[in-house]
């Protein structure tokens, strides 16, 4: 008995929602014990492995690992059901997304999802699953209630990142070899708009405003911020480290505060995360984390960030009030994908 | 001899070390600058050689500037230690020495006091070191701070007392050039304050254990644990062992009856 987001009454195995009045009285009598429980924190970070082919589960308090969960092959992004009871994991060289119940630890159920999907979102009804496929140039459309593929939208080569307003209007996804944001129109499924942008886009965010999209650029070692209606690049962020030559400086993950004053940028084998100034799109300051830093994710509250660090094997996580590298945590073999709960 | 006694011996000790500080200006900025020379010219240009290992105390990885602070703050002490040492051989050659040993109360006391003024000294040092630096973000949890207290205390004594034992044993002020070749460098260099253990482990077993057994190394990991709250139980009993060993040695060293001056004799003359 859990309760689900804006206090709807959620039955915990299925998720289904309960009718209001029954719902009220099956919550009175066995849930709201666990229910004040659950929302006195219990922050629970999940990381993919991608070369064990587990799930790593770590206390967002104790900052242990607690669990380590056999998945499908090569897990590389990871993402939770609306209600947060689920996770769904694209199992890239199993070439379907598994569904990962999170009271159980079970895989429960597998999802078509197009060849080797890496990166997806969930548009906010909780049932679209945007999906990129790196090998055949797509984004995949998922119906998850029905368990179908409801469309699939060619965009340029090697798709990676997805990128959803916030409305859930638009999408954009990065393509990897033809270095474009291609935004997509997700009531039509068409391309409305591709903006070019530097070598190797890996990662789109919007800002909560919907106002700017960030793309990284991998190869490019710069993150370039796209005006949402006008679709131009406003700004390009470049990086500067000393002592770290500039090839190593590889712009991967971006995360940006609700309320739009900074941002964090994962910077690959520099083994750095840039702090900028989202306002001012200045970087403030550079912390060292572990190896090759590719993905990252915030606490539901934004206190803390957490980073996966591939080569090195360990989670890092970043105190955002004090911009302070506070612990790493060792998971599996590269850790890839992350979401904290 | 009463308790008042010992107050006021230990006062005027104090005092007069204190003075002498405050009175050397150059000293002061001298024991500031050396640390910062190193954070800030030798340590930059290492920026980026750790951060492939987490060892306890640290959680995550660090630059290498807040790895080697501790080694700095160690060798705040350890200079500090070598110039008491310096100044005991200045005041026997000008004679406040023998002032002060033929006081009523008991050698071990009186050295002791002369120590504990010494790490006042060095105290003040360490902090001062510690400000400018977090300035440039080299900085531990603020509890921290305060748990470092008592490990500078211990190893601070430690150090002042070997620079003591020293100091017995040196004639004239001109060997003091000596004891910077023969014992601040290869303490400082020999140890966990530059390169970590295991790293020095893996180019050269030797020079792992000559570092394990250099009684800097524990002072210096000491410090380092007690930076960020925590305890290194096995340096902290060899800093201790230490202590005991050196002090003993000082205090028999100063001993007129059987002491190594007396052996030694007093400067031809």
């Amino acid at each position: 008995m859990i309760r689900g987001k804006r206090g709807r009454v959620v039955e915990p195995m299925t998720g289904r929602r309960l009718g209001g009045a029954r719902g009220l009285v099956f919550a009175a009598v066995l849930g709201f014990g666990i229910a004040g429980a659950q929302a006195a924190g219990a922050v629970t970070v999940y990381v993919s492995n991608e070369k064990d082919n587990t799930i790593s589960v770590i206390d967002g308090e104790t900052l242990k690992v607690t669990a380590t969960v056999p998945v499908g092959q090569r897990p590389r992004g990871i993402i939770l059901s609306r209600d947060k009871t689920r996770l769904y994991i694209c199992a890239s060289d199993s070439n379907h997304i598994e569904v990962l119940d999170l009271a159980t630890l079970k895989i429960t159920r597998t999802l078509p999802s197009g060849p080797d999907p890496e990166l997806f979102v969930l548009h906010p009804d909780g049932n679209r699953l945007y999906v990129a496929n790196e090998d055949d140039n797509m984004v995949t459309v998922i119906d998850l209630e029905k368990g179908t593929v409801i469309a699939e939208v060619p965009v340029g080569v090697e798709p990676e990142g997805m990128g959803l307003s916030p409305d859930g209007k638009i999408l954009v996804t990065t393509s990897e070899t033809t270095n474009m944001a291609h935004f997509i129109d997700t009531g039509t499924y068409k391309v409305v708009d591709s903006v070019l942008v530097d070598t190797r886009p890996r990662v789109a965010e919007f800002t909560r405003d919907g106002k700017y999209v960030w793309v990284s650029s991998e190869i490019g070692g710069t993150v370039s911020v796209i005006d949402a209606r006008t679709r131009k690049v406003v700004e390009k962020i470049t990086f500067g480290i000393a002592g770290i030559r500039s090839e190593a400086i590889q712009p991967v993950g971006v995360r940006i505060t609700g309320d739009g004053k900074l941002a964090f940028v994962a910077l690959g084998p520099a083994n750095r995360v840039a702090v900028i100034d989202a306002e001012r799109f200045a970087v403030r300051k550079y912390l060292l984390v572990g190896q090759r830093v590719w993905q990252l994710a915030f606490s539901p509250d934004e206190s803390k960030l957490f980073t996966t660090n591939g080569v090195s094997k360990d989670v890092s996580v970043i105190d955002v009030k004090r911009l302070k590298v506070v612990k790493s945590i060792t998971v599996g073999r590269f850790p890839w994908g992350i979401v904290v709960k | 001899m009463t308790a008042v006694h010992y107050l006021r011996c230990l006062r005027g000790i104090v005092v007069r070390e204190a003075l002498r500080f405050l009175h050397q200006r150059g000293r002061f900025i001298a024991a500031l600058v050396r640390p910062l020379v190193w954070l800030f010219i030798f340590a930059a240009g290492f920026r980026s050689v750790l951060g492939v290992s987490i060892i306890p105390p640290y959680e995550t990885y660090v630059l290498y500037e807040v790895y080697i602070t501790p080694g700095l703050i160690g060798m705040i002490q350890l200079f500090n230690g070598m110039q008491s040492s310096l100044s005991m051989v200045y005041d026997r050659e000008m004679g406040s020495m023998k002032t002060l040993l033929v006081s009523p109360l008991p050698r071990w006391y009186l050295l002791t006091c002369k120590l504990l003024a010494g790490v006042a000294v060095s105290i003040l040092q360490v902090y001062a070191f510690l400000i400018v630096a977090a300035f440039w973000e080299i900085d531990a949890p603020v509890w921290g701070y305060v748990s470092l207290l008592p490990a500078l205390v211990l190893s601070g004594l430690m150090l002042g007392a070997l620079g003591m034992l020293l100091s017995s044993v040196i004639k004239q002020l001109e060997n003091f050039a000596g004891v910077m070749n023969f014992v601040i460098f290869p303490m400082f260099f020999a140890s966990s304050t530059l390169y970590p253990l295991w790293k020095i482990k893996e180019s050269s077993l030797l020079l792992y254990n000559i570092c394990a057994f250099n009684p800097f190394t524990h002072a210096v990991e000491m410090i380092r644990f007690a930076l960020y709250g925590q305890v290194n139980t096995f340096s902290s009993l060899y800093v201790l062992a230490s202590l005991a060993l050196f002090l003993g040695l000082a205090i028999y060293g100063y001993d007129p009856g059987r002491g190594l001056i007396a052996r030694r004799g007093e400067p031809a003359g």
